[in-house]
């Protein structure tokens, strides 16, 4: 189906509310940008939010929209899921929102697979309150709530949700727009939750957390494209693969190592997509292991709205409920 | 041999047990067959508050409280005039219960050594041999025994054989009370379908019961209790949760929405769930969330987007979900939540029953936040409140509290259920292109005369907007810190919730003169013991009237003309005094709380006791 409508057609007459160089920006630019490419009717399209910088989002997109309550836009956009499975619903949050305070809501969604998209931005850090650290944030983090810095073990978002059960789970940052619209486009394609992690930049707050991987200087060197049926390949010349030694991923020169004995990424593999999300360890230490960016992992598995839907379909075709005998029940009796 | 019959006029019995025992079991069958009968009933189970407490302890026993009479029946009864007790637990639980010379019929297998033990009685005692028991007629029957011989050549093993001992209570009892057995084995086949040898055992059992008591010498005289004049009409049984899960099937029905039901288990509300997850052939959809605050929060979704959302709890669950209520209120979306109330606070006494929750419902949430609370009265009155309720939610597009309690909750009474051709309609009003305004804009908060927003659904073409639980402004929704607005949008919301005022029906008195030296003003469960109490006063020649309240925001228009037209006031509460607190706040009367915070109903002795000595003293 085609669509009639374009990116400045998703644009509302809301002022953006946003710090100037935030990485917001760029996320919202991508969005309104692949969404009229998705061949979805402009007013099936909901975006919903909780409560924190990324969760302005909806007011900024011309759609049906809710900007909720912290931690409960995937809660909210499960039950409307439930009732209304020809809607597309997006849910907007952001490392706090979604791990903290809306964490179990989170792990529940994933494990009952609604078909909706989770658009995750991830600045490890709390911006809307000005600057406390949030749990993605590295143990050590130094800020207004941790002087001495946070003695928290963060989350690894991904492994997180994996563990959860996720049946799509995948990572792009907001200064990549092409891979931002290409992973975007493979989060809706997929029916079930998809969830898409967002390095997104807070330049006020924690700036620069993530431009190890975003930056060109070392881009090359620390991010990891991930692409299905290729080998894994990264380096300033392509010039560097990883291999598996048992379980054990290990950096290789290309030099001297043919392609096929590299790692060749499967989506569909839960085990080896278990290992990528691991790829999350010091940065900067001796033949560390790349941040992989891309689809970790796909499934197609039934989803909640679907099979909600079949029990009442199986309940109706032995007939529809009559509302006065169900009144009446089995046993009466009648006074004269 | 030769027997008696005595007329009675209302009789209430307690059954009690182990949890095992088939108590529960026993007391339905028989409150089925009095019903059938003809005779005006109501009903109470008292269950353990553990599931499996250890057998023939005083913490596992289980009772369930029939109250049938000739004449209308509004109480599970105070004290009972027969206790059946099938062990030494279950009599030392509920003796108390029992009025002087009444009559206790015991399982003596029960009051063995080891049970009298387990019923923490002193090593020696016998209550069914020592005497103490002199005020009462007491009855002893081996059913163990009995039952055994029954079935001795049934080839059924001793584990089956024991669990039809409450058949044979069950049978003698329909003996001692003149009714027949048909609709206990008409049970016992429809329940055991598909095992012919237990359904021959149970029934075996039911008229070896039935005979005992014809045969014994031990028992001269049955018990007559005519039927009930009541209402012309078809009539069934039914329990406050079955009531409130019917009337939400009906609400649904009678607004065309679709209902989803977000819940979590919590005790005592559960039951609700579990009947509406049998209603798939309705097309409803029930969703058992992973928390208390996913369960309302799915429900706002899918009020969002036009379904009828409808989550469930009790006290600590609605605690948990307040915030989103509040959402809710924001929003300016229909949400019906059901608050089944227990004891509290926190976890407090799941099992057991209280009205505290009321000030929770009309004020428990942060900023000024009004949402409309109307309470059911009685087990079938929960139907029609909560298709109230819904109408509400939906017609004034706002979240609205349903409050019940445990013990209409799991009580019962006979109801002459009503056609869904004479339930009220409930109208949603949908926003569509034409609610644009000239210039092509929508304004989602734009009023009507019932001050209420139009719902606008996504899928609607042209209409896409968004909404949030920060301040919006007049109209157009969109953000706004403007100081002036929020006062107006604050003023705003009140006035939505007090409009209902114009639309619902006036307060009228139960019973009494309009004016007078004693109101008595009741809301929610307390509704039986108020009316048998003041009915009893009136015979007794005292005048009393009675208010009870089903809307509890906004009150009705004529509550504070009523209130001036008395010189005494008397609020009872199953809690420390809240309604009371609302009477005086509101309408600056001097009304006096009546209060009891046991975890139990109020018996009509006490009110009575209560418009007694409030007479003497005046
Ligand atoms: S505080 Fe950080 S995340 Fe929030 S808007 Fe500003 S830059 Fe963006």
């Amino acid at each position: 189906m085609t669509t009639t409508y374009t990116a400045k057609d998703l644009v509302t007459d809301q002022d953006v509310r946003w710090c100037p160089g935030c990485g917001d920006y760029s996320i919202l630019k991508q969005v309104q940008t692949v969404i009229p490419e998705l061949g979805i009717e402009k007013e099936k399209l909901v975006f919903i939010s909780g409560i924190g910088c990324s969760s302005r989002f909806p007011y900024y997109m011309d759609t049906f929209g809710m900007h909720s309550i912290h931690g409960r836009a995937t809660a909210i956009a499960s039950g409307l899921k439930a009732t209304r499975p020809d809607l597309s619903v997006w849910i907007v949050t952001g490392d706090g929102d979604s791990m903290s305070i809306g964490g179990n809501h989170l792990i529940h969604l994933l494990r009952r697979n609604f078909d909706v998209n989770i658009l995750l931005f991830n600045n490890e850090i709390y911006g809307l309150t000005k600057g406390q650290y949030s749990p993605t944030s590295e143990r050590g983090k130094i800020t207004k709530s941790t002087p001495m810095g946070s003695v928290d073990h963060p989350f690894n978002p991904l492994a997180l949700c994996l563990g959860a059960d996720s049946t799509f789970i995948a990572r792009t940052m907001d200064r990549d727009p092409v891979h931002l619209r290409t992973t975007l486009k493979r989060a809706h394609q997929h029916k079930g939750t998809s969830l898409l992690e967002i390095y997104q930049n807070c330049n006020v707050f924690n700036d620069g957390a993530f431009e190890l991987f975003t930056e060109k200087s070392s881009k090359p060197e620390e991010a990891l494209f991930l692409e299905h049926g290729q080998p894994l390949v990264f380096g300033i010349n392509k010039n560097k693969g990883i291999k598996l030694d048992g379980f054990k991923p290990v950096v290789v020169e290309l030099e001297g190592n043919s392609l096929n004995d590299l790692w060749i990424h499967d989506e569909s593999d839960r085990m080896k997509a278990s290992l990528l999300t691991r790829f999350f360890g010091e940065m900067g230490a001796e033949n560390h292991l790349p941040r992989p960016f891309g689809v970790f992992y796909q499934e197609n598995r039934y989803t909640y709205e679907d099979a909600m839907l079949e029990q009442l379909e199986e309940a109706t075709s032995k007939g529809i409920g009559n509302l006065d005998a169900m009144i009446q029940g089995k046993n009466t009796w009648v006074v004269e | 041999m030769n027997k008696t019959t005595e007329i009675k006029k209302d009789v209430t019995i307690l059954f009690a047990g182990d949890s095992g025992d088939g108590i529960q079991l026993t007391g339905t069958q028989f409150t089925n067959t009095n019903a059938l009968f003809g005779n005006d009933l109501s009903t109470f189970p008292n269950f353990p508050a553990e599931i499996r407490a250890p057998q023939g302890t005083l913490a596992g026993v289980s009772g369930f409280q029939l109250h049938f009479g000739s004449e209308q029946i509004y109480t599970p009864g105070d004290e009972c005039d027969v206790l059946v007790v099938m062990n030494a637990a279950a009599l030392k639980a509920n003796l108390k219960n029992l009025k002087a010379g009444g009559s206790i019929i015991a399982n003596t297998d029960g009051f063995d050594p080891k049970n009298l033990k387990l019923a923490k009685y002193p090593d020696g005692v016998q209550p069914l041999e020592d005497h103490s028991l002199d005020k009462f007629k007491l009855y002893t029957i081996d059913v163990t025994k009995m039952t055994k011989t029954a079935l001795a050549d049934s080839g059924l093993g001793t584990k089956e054989i024991d669990r039809t001992k409450n058949m044979f209570v069950l049978g003698f009892i329909c003996w001692m009370y003149n009714r027949s057995l048909e609709t206990s084995v008409n049970y016992v086949k429809e329940q055991f379908r598909k095992k012919p040898e237990i359904v021959e055992a149970n029934t075996k059992v039911l008229k070896a019961g039935y005979h005992f008591g014809e045969t014994s010498e031990t028992f001269t005289t049955r018990y007559q209790v005519e039927k009930a004049a009541m209402p012309p009409g078809v009539y069934r049984n039914i329990m406050g949760n079955q009531a409130t899960a019917l009337g939400l099937l009906a609400a649904s029905k009678l607004s065309g929405l679709e209902m989803f039901f977000g819940t979590y288990p919590i005790t005592p509300a559960s039951d609700i769930l579990h009947e509406l997850s049998k209603y798939k052939n309705f097309g409803v959809k029930t969703f058992q969330a992973e928390d208390e605050i996913a369960a309302i929060t799915s429900a706002i979704g899918a009020s969002f987007g036009g379904a009828l959302g409808v989550t469930s709890s009790s006290g600590p669950g609605i605690a948990l979900k307040g915030e989103a209520i509040g959402l809710a209120l924001m929003l300016e979306l229909p949400l019906l939540i059901v608050n089944v109330q227990r004891g509290g606070p926190s976890t407090g006494l799941p099992t057991k029953t209280e009205q505290a929750d009321l000030m929770q419902a009309i004020y428990g949430r942060n900023g000024e936040s009004p949402v409309p609370v109307i309470a059911a009265y009685s087990p079938s009155n929960c139907f029609d409140t909560v298709i109230e309720a819904a109408r509400l939610a939906v017609e004034f597009m706002t979240p609205v509290f349903f409050l019940s309690d445990g013990y209409i909750a799991n009580g019962a009474e006979p109801w002459r259920f009503p056609k869904e051709a004479d339930l009220p309609k409930i109208t949603p009003v949908f926003a569509t292109i034409n609610s644009k305004t000239e210039d092509g804009k929508f304004l989602p908060y734009k009023r009507n005369e019932k001050l209420s927003r139009e719902w606008a659904i996504p899928g609607t073409k042209g209409l896409e907007h968004r909404i949030g639980g920060l301040e919006k402004e007049h109209e157009t929704g969109n953000i706004s810190y403007d100081p002036a607005n929020h006062e107006f949008m604050v003023k705003m919301r009140q006035a939505k919730v007090d409009k209902i005022a114009d639309y619902i029906p006036l307060q009228k008195l139960e019973s009494g003169p309009e004016k007078g030296k004693l109101l008595i003003v009741g809301w929610g469960s307390t509704y039986g013991s108020i009316t048998a109490a003041a009915k009893q006063a009136v015979a007794e020649g005292i005048e009393v009237s009675h208010v009870h309240l089903r809307y509890l925001n906004p009150l009705p228009k004529n509550l504070g003309e009523i209130l001036s037209n008395f010189e005494r006031i008397i609020v009872p509460e199953m809690n420390n005094g809240q309604l009371v607190r609302i009477l005086r706040d509101k309408y600056l009367v001097p009304a006096e709380g009546f209060n009891k915070i046991k975890g139990e109903p109020f018996s009509t002795k006490e009110i009575l006791g209560k418009i007694r000595e409030a007479v003497l003293v005046s």
